[in-house]
C-alpha cells in the first residue's frame, strides 16, 4: 500500500506535469508531489518488514535505505530546480518546462520502484525504465554536444542492462526443473539457494554485474558516465550522479543476497572487490587531466562508487562502511553539482581556465563549492572521512595491504588533483571577458541557489560527527542480508 | 519446424553482417522478429492462453512492423547516405561471424537449460544472435546500425527467453516489451534530432566528448 503510493505519486504528478500548461503550477507540482514523496518515505522507515518470497514489492531495510537517499535528494534538487526553471528565459535553445518537469517526476518514480523491487524482472524493467525517463532530461539544452552524451548514454546503458536481463534468465535458468516456476523474487530465490545450480547462478552473476555495473558507472564500463553527466542540466547531474548510480548498485546488492544465501557470497564479493579496484585506479588517471569542472565531478563519482563497491567487497565491517559512504557521497556530490550550476550560469563555461575568483563573483556559492569539495574527498569532520576511515580500516583488519595501496594511492592523487582546481576556482583571478561576451561581474544569489545544496552539506556534516541510531540499525540490517558482521 | 526456424534465424545473423544497404539491414532485421514471433508461437503450441498468445502478438507487431517501421522512417529522414559504412569489411565480419557461431554452438552445447532436451540448438542460436549484435554495433559505423545491432542482441536475448517462457511471469513480459518498444521510440528521436544537427549520423564523426 505505501510502496504503490510511492511508486503512484511522482507517477501521477510526472503525467500531470505533461498536461498543466501553467509554468508556475507546474513548478508548485514539482515541489508537492517531492513533498509528499518524502512524507511517505518517512512513514516507510516506521514500516520495515523484509520480503515474502510472493512480495514483489518490497519496504526491506535495503530498499528504505536508498529510498531515502534518493527522496532527500529529489526534495531539495527540486527546490534548487523550481528555482532554475523560473529563473531560465524562454528561448529556442532549451527544450519545453513540461517535458522537463514531466520526466523528471517519472525519473523519481521508476527509481522508487527499481528500489522497492523485490522481483528481479520488475528490477530489470525499472533500471531500464530510468533510462528512458532520464534520456530527455539530458537533452534539456538543445546542442550538438548534449545530443552525443544522449545518443551514447541510451545506446551503452540499454546494451548493458540487456546483459543484465540475460543475467536474469540465466537466475531463472538456475532453478531446477521441478521448482520451474517459483516467482523469482529475492527471498523466493534465497529460500531455494541450497538446489540452484551453481554454474548458472555463476554466470548470472557475472552478466548483472556487468549490465547493472554499467548504469553505476564501473570502470571500464563507465563511458558514457562524464559525457552524461557533465552535458546534462546542473539539477539533473545531480540527481544521476546522487540517486542513479545507487539504484544500480542496489541492484547488485540484491543479487548478492541471492549469491550469499546460495553460499556464493565470495564469488560475488570479489566481482564488488575487481571492480571497485579498477574503478578507483583507472578514475584517478583520468580525473587529473580534466580541464572541464563538471566532467571532474563526474570522475569523480566513477571513484566514489569504486570505493562502495571496494566496500561491499570487503564484507562485513567494510561493506557498513561502503554503504554508509554511497550515502555521504550522494550528499557532497550533489550539493557540488548543484552549485556546479550556479558557477556555469556566472562564468558561461564548464572550463576550469575560464573559472577564477569566484569568491568576489558569486560568494555564496565558492564557499559551497570549497565545502562541497572538503566534504567529497573526506576531510574531517565530514561524514566521507568516517566512511572512507572505517573502508580502510576493514582493508587493513583483513590484512589487505595490497588493496590499502591500490585505494589510498588513487585517492590522495585525486585529492591533489581536485585541490588545485578547486582553490583555483574560488581564488584565483577572474578571467577577462572573450570577444563579443558580457564580463563576468558579481552577481546576486538567490535562495534557491545555496539552501539545497547548504542543507545537503549540514547533513554530511552532521553525519561525520554522529551517526543517529536509527541509520546504524538500518545499515546493520543490510549487512546482515549480505553475510553479516564478521 | 523448431530447427528449421532456429536455422533461419542463425542465416539472418550472417546476411545482416554482409549486408552494405541500410533499408535490407532493416528488413532484414524486421523479418527476424517476425521469425522469433512465429518460433514462440510454435513453442506455446495450441493450447496458449489468452495472456500468451496476446504477448505472441504484439512481439510479431512491434519486432516485425514498427520497429523496421520506425528505423527507416529515421533513415528516409536523413535522405541518401545508405551505405552501411563498415569499420570492419563485410568478408572480415563474416570471418568473425563464424568464429562467434563456433563458440555460441559450443557454448549452446555445454549449457542445458532445464525443460529442454539436450543437443536443442536454441542457446546456441541465441549466443550467436547476441554476439552478432555486439558485433554490429562495434563495427558499424551508422548510429542506425548500432540500434540495429541491439535489435539483434535483444532478439538473441528474446531467443533465449523463449526457451523460459512457460516459467516467466506475462507481466513482466509485457513491461520488458514495452521498455524495448519505448527504447526504440527514444533512440529513433535521438537519430532524428542527430541528423537535424549534424547533418549526418555517423558515430566517427562524434568527437566532441572524446577524452
Amino acid at each position: 500500500m505505501l510502496a504503490g503510493a510511492l511508486i503512484a505519486v511522482p507517477a501521477l504528478a510526472g503525467a500531470l506535469a505533461f498536461l498543466l500548461r501553467d509554468d508556475r503550477l507546474r513548478r508548485w507540482l514539482l515541489l508537492v508531489a517531492a513533498l509528499v514523496h518524502a512524507g511517505l518515505t518517512v512513514a516507510a522507515w516506521f514500516h520495515r518488514f523484509p520480503a515474502a518470497p510472493g512480495d514483489w514489492l518490497t519496504l526491506d531495510s535495503t530498499g528504505v535505505f536508498f529510498l531515502s537517499i534518493t527522496s532527500l535528494l529529489f526534495l531539495l534538487i527540486a527546490l534548487h530546480t523550481a528555482g532554475y526553471l523560473g529563473n531560465e528565459e524562454p528561448h529556442a535553445g532549451t527544450g519545453s518546462q513540461s517535458v522537463f518537469t514531466g520526466c523528471l517526476l517519472l525519473f523519481l518514480s521508476v527509481m522508487t520502484l527499481v528500489e522497492l523491487s523485490a522481483h528481479f524482472g520488475l528490477l530489470w524493467v525499472a533500471v531500464e525504465a530510468t533510462t528512458l525517463a532520464s534520456a530527455p532530461l539530458l537533452y534539456h539544452h538543445r546542442s550538438p554536444r548534449s545530443l552525443e552524451a544522449v545518443w551514447k548514454y541510451l545506446l551503452i546503458c540499454s546494451v548493458g542492462i540487456a546483459l543484465a536481463l540475460l543475467g536474469t534468465f540465466f537466475l531463472m535458468a538456475a532453478v531446477p526443473v521441478a521448482r520451474q516456476g517459483i516467482p523469482l523474487t529475492v527471498a523466493s530465490l534465497a529460500a531455494e539457494a541450497p538446489g540452484l545450480g551453481r554454474a548458472w547462478l555463476k554466470a548470472a552473476l557475472v552478466l548483472l554485474f556487468v549490465g547493472y555495473g554499467t548504469k553505476a558507472g564501473f570502470f571500464p564500463l563507465h563511458t558514457w558516465l562524464p559525457d552524461a553527466h557533465s552535458e546534462a542540466p546542473s539539477p539533473v547531474s545531480a540527481l544521476l550522479s546522487g540517486s542513479l548510480l545507487n539504484c544500480a548498485l542496489l541492484a547488485l546488492l540484491r543479487a548478492q543476497q541471492v549469491a550469499v544465501a546460495a553460499g556464493l557470497g565470495p564469488f560475488g564479493r570479489s566481482l564488488f572487490l575487481l571492480f571497485g579496484a579498477l574503478s578507483v585506479g583507472m578514475a584517478a588517471v583520468f580525473l587529473v587531466k580534466q580541464s572541464d569542472y563538471k566532467r571532474l565531478l563526474a570522475y569523480s563519482s566513477v571513484e566514489n562508487i569504486g570505493l562502495v563497491s571496494l566496500g561491499l567487497g570487503l564484507g562485513g565491517f567494510g561493506a557498513y562502511g561502503g554503504l554508509l559512504h554511497a550515502l555521504n557521497h550522494s550528499l557532497a556530490k550533489s550539493s557540488l553539482f548543484m552549485t556546479s550550476g550556479n558557477f556555469l550560469a556566472a562564468f558561461h563555461s564548464k572550463r576550469v581556465e575560464r573559472v577564477g575568483g569566484a569568491r568576489g563573483i558569486i560568494p555564496l556559492s565558492a564557499g559551497l563549492w570549497l565545502a562541497g569539495f572538503l566534504a567529497l574527498t573526506g576531510t574531517p569532520p565530514f561524514g566521507a572521512f568516517l566512511s572512507k576511515f572505517i573502508l580502510l580500516r576493514s582493508a587493513a583488519s583483513q590484512g589487505r595491504y595490497g588493496l590499502l595501496v591500490i585505494v589510498l594511492l588513487p585517492v590522495v592523487t585525486i585529492f591533489a588533483g581536485m585541490s588545485a582546481v578547486i582553490l583555483r576556482m574560488v581564488w584565483g583571478t577572474v578571467p577577462p571577458p572573450l570577444p563579443g561576451m558580457p564580463g563576468i561581474r558579481r552577481t546576486d544569489e538567490s535562495r534557491w541557489m545555496w539552501l539545497p545544496p547548504l542543507v545537503l552539506l549540514l547533513v554530511a556534516l552532521g553525519l561525520g560527527i554522529w551517526v543517529p541510531a536509527g541509520l546504524d540499525r538500518v545499515l546493520r540490517e543490510i549487512v546482515a542480508t549480505l553475510g553479516g558482521m564478521p | 519446424m523448431m530447427d528449421t526456424l532456429l536455422i533461419l534465424l542463425l542465416l539472418i545473423d550472417l546476411r545482416l553482417l554482409v549486408t552494405s544497404r541500410l533499408n535490407s539491414a532493416i528488413h532484414w532485421a524486421g523479418a527476424q522478429g517476425l521469425l522469433l514471433g512465429l518460433l514462440a508461437l510454435n513453442n506455446a503450441g495450441l493450447h496458449a492462453g489468452f495472456g500468451a498468445t496476446l504477448l505472441i502478438a504484439l512481439t510479431i507487431g512491434s519486432k516485425g512492423f514498427v520497429f523496421p517501421w520506425l528505423l527507416l522512417r529515421a533513415l528516409r529522414s536523413t535522405g541518401g547516405h545508405r551505405e552501411v559504412e563498415p569499420y570492419v569489411s563485410a568478408n572480415l565480419s563474416l570471418l568473425l561471424g563464424m568464429v562467434l557461431l563456433g563458440i555460441s554452438y559450443w557454448l549452446g552445447d555445454r549449457l542445458a537449460l532445464p525443460g529442454i532436451e539436450k543437443g536443442s540448438l536454441l542457446v546456441g542460436v541465441a549466443f550467436f544472435s547476441i554476439l552478432t549484435g555486439f558485433l554490429l554495433i562495434i563495427a558499424r559505423k551508422k548510429a542506425i546500425m548500432q540500434v540495429l545491432g541491439f535489435l539483434v542482441l535483444e532478439n538473441g536475448i528474446y531467443l533465449f527467453g523463449t526457451g523460459l517462457a512457460p516459467h516467466t511471469p506475462l507481466f513482466v513480459e509485457l513491461a520488458v516489451l514495452l521498455d524495448l518498444l519505448v527504447a526504440v521510440f527514444v533512440m529513433g528521436i535521438t537519430l532524428f534530432q542527430i541528423t537535424q544537427e549534424f547533418d549526418h549520423m555517423d558515430t566517427d564523426q562524434f568527437h566532441h566528448l572524446k577524452e
